[in-house]
C-alpha cells in the first residue's frame, strides 16, 4: 500500500467508437489488453456482432455528408486530426510503450502517423486531377470520367497499432469513404485512443467507428454484412484472405488486399492507395451540333 | 393535355403492317462459314481432345450454322500453356511498340473484312445486321485500334508507377456481343502485354473464330491469343486453371458470383462485367419525343440482351400517360423479324433458352398484377422472337423492377420527386448504369452524381467508345473495360 497522501490514479475505461459516441459493447463483454510482458494492462470491449452492425448502421448514415462534403474541407478536416495528434502525442507514446515499443520505436511510430494525416490531407482535393479524365468520344458528346468512394469500407487494421491503422484510414476517408474499424486484437489500446482524437477534430460522428474484439468472431460478420461496399485486408494470412474473398460475393464486395510489413516506407503512402477505394463513373452528355460546326472562330 | 387520358393527338404509325417495307436482304453467302471449326491453340487450329463438337445454330431459322469443338481440360492445359510460352518466349519481351504494331495489323484486317464479320455475327446471334454493321464490328475494330495506340505509352498511363504485365489472361466473352466482348478483352490485354486464352459463349462463337483467323493472319506470334470454344465446363476448367494470372469474365452475376468464390483461394485477379436493371429516369421538362427515342434505343436495341439496358423506365407522373401512350405509338412502328433485313429494328432472340427465361417474366409480369402492353408486330413463324413489350403499374418490389431480365421488356414505374427516383433508382442491387432525361444542365449533374451506377446517360443511351471506361457498381461487378482506365485490370506495379 502506497503512503495516504499519494493520489489514487484515475484508470481509463476503454471503450467502442461508435456513430461518434463511445458506447460499451452491448454484450457486456471484456477481454484484457496486455503489456510486452502479458501483464493485463486494461479491460477492453469484446465487440459482438451487433456492435459491428451499429458500426455498419453508422458508417452508412454518415457517407452521404461525408462523401459530399468538399474536398477541400475534407482535407482540412484530416490535416485538424493531425493536430489533435500532434498535441496528445505524449499519450500515444506512453501508450505503445506499455504496449512493448521502445521510446524511440514509440516516437517513431507516433510521428509517422501524424505525417501520414498531413500527406492525406493535402491529397483531397487532388487526387481527382489526377484519375479523373475526359474521353474524346467520336460521337459529339462530352464525355467524363470521375472518382467516387466506395462507400462503406470495412478496414481489419494491421498490427502496427497506431501508423499502421492510420495509413489504412486515412486513404479510405481522404477519398470520401466511411469506415468500420476491427482493430488488431493484439495491440488495441491506440485505437480507442485515436477515436478520442477523431471524435475532438471535426470528423463527423460515424464516418469512422472502431470496434475492438475477436477477430475470428467479427470478421465473418463484417465481411458478410449486405451493406458494406469494401474490405481493406491488411495481413499476409492467405487463409484468412481468401475467407474474406468467398464471404464477400454476396453483394460482390470489393476486397482490397494492402499487405505491408513496414508501415513506415514511403511506398506505404500513395494517392493509388485512395484509388483502391474508388469507383470510376462515367457521364455522357450531348453535344449540340448545330450553329458554328466546323467554323474556326 | 392532362385531360386527354392515354389518348395521343397524334394517329399512330402502323408501318408493319399497312405501309410494308420491302425486304431488303443482306447476302447471307457472304460469310463463308466452315462447316466445322476446330480450336486456335499456339497459332494452330487443334482437334479438341476428346474429339466432342457442338452444333451452333442461326436462332433466326433454328438451322444448324456450323459445329464448333468442345474444349475439356486437356484443350484448356494445352491452351494455357501455349500462352505462358507465348509470353516468356515473345510477347514480353517485344518491344512494345512493335506489339501496338501488331494489334493495329489486328484493327486493319477486320476492317478489311468488316462486312463478313457482321453478317457472320448476325447469322449466329440473331442481332439485326443494321446493328452487327453499324454498331458492334465498327465499335470492335476501333477498341484494337485504341487500345494498339497504348502499348508503347503505358508509362505515362499510371502516375508515378511501372506497369508490368500479369502474365496470361482468362478471358470469357457473353453471348450478346460477342465480337465487340472478345475486343474489348484481347485489345486491352495484348497492349499492355499479357497472353490470353479465350472462351466464347456457347451459342456465339463464331465471329471469335473468324478473329482467331485474322489473328493468324496478322501474323502474331503462335500462342499469344488462343481461343477454345466450348460449354460451362470449358470457362469452369479455365479459371480453375492454375497456370492463369488473370481473369476478365463478363456475363451473369450469378457465375460472377461463382467466379470469385472459385477463386477466393488464389492470386487470380479477377475483374466482373456482370448483370444490371438500368432506371431510366425521365423527368417533366425532357425533350419527349427524343426520350421517346432513347428509351426504345434503351430497352430494345440488341433485343434487350444488353447488360447495361434501360430496363426500368421511371416516368415523371405529370407526364406518364402522355409519355406512354408516345412510347407506345413509336412500339407499334418497330419492325420484328428477318436479321439479316436491313430494316429489321428487332432481330432473333438468342437462343430457345433465353427466350423461354423472357417469356417466363412476362407471365410472370402479368400473374404480379403489372399491365402487360406488347406491340402488334406479326413475328415470323421459325425461330426465336419475342414481341417487344412493355409493363406499365409495375410494383417497386416487383421482380419485374428487380430482376435482369436481358429481353425486350420494359418495366415502367413512375415518381414525383427527384428524391424519389433517387432513391428508387438506387435501390437494387445492381450498378451497371443510368439515363436521365430532362432540360436542366444542373439537375444532369446532380442525378448523375447521386445514381449509384458506372456509366451515367445524359439525354442520350447506349453509347460507347473505346475511349470511355464502361463497367460497374455493386453487384454489376468491378474493373473497367475502356479507355484509361481499362489498362488498370491488366498491368501489375
Amino acid at each position: 500500500m502506497k503512503k495516504s497522501t499519494n493520489r489514487i490514479s484515475v484508470l481509463k475505461t476503454y471503450k467502442l467508437y461508435i456513430g461518434g459516441q463511445f458506447p460499451r459493447t452491448e454484450s457486456g463483454r471484456s477481454f484484457a489488453a496486455l503489456d510486452a510482458k502479458g501483464n493485463k494492462i486494461a479491460n477492453l470491449c469484446l465487440a459482438s456482432r451487433k456492435d459491428s452492425r451499429e458500426a455498419i448502421v453508422a458508417a452508412r448514415a454518415a457517407l452521404g455528408g461525408w462523401s459530399q462534403r468538399a474536398a477541400s474541407n475534407r482535407g482540412q478536416i484530416l490535416y485538424r486530426i493531425a493536430e489533435m495528434l500532434e498535441a496528445r502525442k505524449d499519450q500515444f507514446i506512453a501508450e505503445l510503450q506499455l504496449q512493448g515499443l521502445s521510446r524511440s520505436a514509440a516516437l517513431l511510430e507516433t510521428n509517422g502517423a501524424i505525417d501520414r494525416w498531413i500527406y492525406y490531407a493535402g491529397w483531397c482535393d487532388k487526387f481527382q486531377a489526377l484519375f479523373s479524365t475526359v474521353n474524346p468520344v467520336a460521337s459529339s458528346h462530352y464525355n467524363f470520367s470521375v472518382c467516387e468512394p466506395m462507400g462503406v469500407v470495412a478496414i481489419f487494421a494491421p498490427a502496427s497499432p497506431l501508423l499502421g491503422l492510420v495509413s489504412v484510414l486515412a486513404p479510405c476517408l481522404a477519398g470520401g469513404n466511411t469506415a468500420v474499424v476491427l482493430a488488431d486484437e493484439t495491440k488495441s489500446l491506440c485505437s480507442i485512443s485515436l477515436a478520442e482524437v477523431l471524435n475532438s477534430s471535426d470528423v463527423p460522428g460515424g464516418v469512422v467507428n472502431i470496434l475492438t474484439g475477436s477477430k475470428t468472431e467479427l470478421l465473418p460478420w463484417i465481411a458478410e454484412h449486405r451493406d458494406v461496399n469494401a474490405l481493406a485486408y491488411t495481413q499476409r494470412d492467405h487463409t484468412t484472405l481468401s475467407s474474406l474473398k468467398t464471404k464477400a460475393t454476396g453483394n460482390l464486395k470489393r476486397v482490397i488486399h494492402w499487405p505491408f510489413t513496414d508501415w513506415s516506407v514511403n511506398k506505404a503512402q500513395s494517392p493509388h492507395l485512395i484509388m483502391d477505394l474508388q469507383e470510376i463513373k462515367t457521364t455522357w452528355h450531348p453535344i449540340q451540333q448545330i450553329a458554328g460546326s466546323g467554323a474556326s472562330y | 393535355m392532362a385531360t386527354k387520358k392515354n389518348k395521343s393527338s397524334i394517329r399512330p404509325l402502323r408501318l408493319g403492317s399497312e405501309w410494308p417495307y420491302a425486304p431488303a436482304p443482306e447476302s447471307a453467302a457472304i460469310a463463308r462459314i466452315n462447316e466445322q471449326y476446330e480450336l486456335f491453340i499456339d497459332g494452330k487450329w487443334q482437334k479438341p481432345a476428346e474429339g466432342t463438337y457442338f452444333d451452333s445454330i442461326n436462332p433466326a431459322t433454328e438451322k444448324k450454322l456450323y459445329r464448333a469443338s468442345l474444349a475439356t481440360e486437356k484443350d484448356v492445359d494445352k491452351a494455357v500453356a501455349a500462352a505462358r510460352k507465348a509470353s516468356d518466349k515473345y510477347w514480353k519481351k517485344m518491344s512494345p511498340a512493335e506489339r501496338g504494331k501488331y494489334i493495329f495489323r489486328i484493327a486493319r484486317l477486320m476492317q478489311e473484312q468488316a462486312r463478313e464479320l457482321s453478317v457472320m455475327e448476325t447469322l449466329d446471334g440473331g442481332k439485326p445486321i443494321r446493328e452487327s454493321r453499324d454498331f458492334d464490328i465498327p465499335m470492335a475494330c476501333n477498341h484494337f485500334f485504341y487500345y494498339a495506340g497504348w502499348a508503347d505509352k503505358l508509362e505515362y498511363a499510371f502516375t508515378n508507377r511501372t506497369p508490368k504485365p500479369i502474365g496470361v489472361a482468362a478471358q470469357i466473352t457473353p453471348w450478346n456481343f460477342p465480337l465487340l466482348m472478345a475486343a474489348w478483352k484481347i485489345a486491352p490485354a495484348l497492349a499492355t502485354g499479357n497472353t490470353v486464352v479465350l472462351k466464347p459463349a456457347e451459342t456465339t462463337s463464331l465471329t471469335t473464330l473468324k478473329l482467331a483467323s485474322i489473328i493468324q493472319e496478322a501474323d502474331l506470334p503462335p500462342g499469344v491469343v488462343n481461343i477454345i470454344t466450348g460449354a460451362g465446363i470449358t470457362g469452369a476448367a479455365l479459371v480453375r486453371h492454375p497456370g492463369i494470372n488473370k481473369i476478365a469474365f463478363t456475363g451473369s452475376t450469378a457465375v460472377g458470383k461463382l467466379i470469385q468464390q472459385e477463386t477466393a483461394a488464389s492470386n487470380k485477379k479477377l475483374t466482373l462485367e456482370l448483370g444490371g436493371k438500368a432506371a431510366n429516369i425521365i423527368f417533366s421538362d425532357a425533350p419527349i419525343d427524343q426520350a421517346v427515342e432513347g428509351v426504345v434505343n434503351g430497352i430494345f436495341f440488341n433485343q434487350g440482351h444488353v447488360c447495361c439496358a434501360g430496363s426500368r423506365l421511371y416516368v415523371q407522373e405529370s407526364i406518364a400517360p402522355l409519355f406512354i401512350q408516345k412510347l407506345k405509338d413509336r412500339m407499334a412502328t418497330l419492325l420484328v423479324g428477318d436479321p439479316m433485313d436491313k430494316n429489321t429494328d428487332i432481330g432473333a432472340i438468342n437462343s430457345a433458352e433465353q427466350l423461354e427465361k423472357i417469356n417466363y417474366y412476362i407471365r410472370l409480369g402479368k400473374k404480379e398484377g403489372s399491365l402487360h402492353y406488347e406491340s402488334a408486330a406479326s413475328l415470323p413463324k421459325k425461330g426465336y422472337f419475342c414481341q417487344p413489350t412493355l409493363f406499365t403499374k409495375v410494383a417497386q418490389s416487383s421482380r419485374l423492377a428487380q430482376e435482369e431480365i436481358f429481353g425486350p421488356v420494359l418495366a415502367i414505374l413512375t415518381f414525383r420527386t427527384e428524391d424519389e427516383v433517387i432513391e428508387k433508382a438506387n435501390n437494387t442491387p445492381y450498378g451497371l448504369s443510368a439515363g436521365v432525361w430532362t432540360d436542366k444542365g444542373s439537375r444532369i449533374f446532380n442525378m448523375s452524381k447521386r445514381l449509384k451506377a458506372g456509366v451515367i446517360w445524359a439525354n442520350s443511351y447506349n453509347l460507347f467508345d473505346p475511349t470511355s471506361p464502361f463497367g460497374g457498381y455493386k453487384e454489376s461487378g468491378y474493373g473497367r473495360e475502356g479507355g484509361l482506365h481499362g489498362l488498370l485490370p491488366y498491368v501489375s506495379f
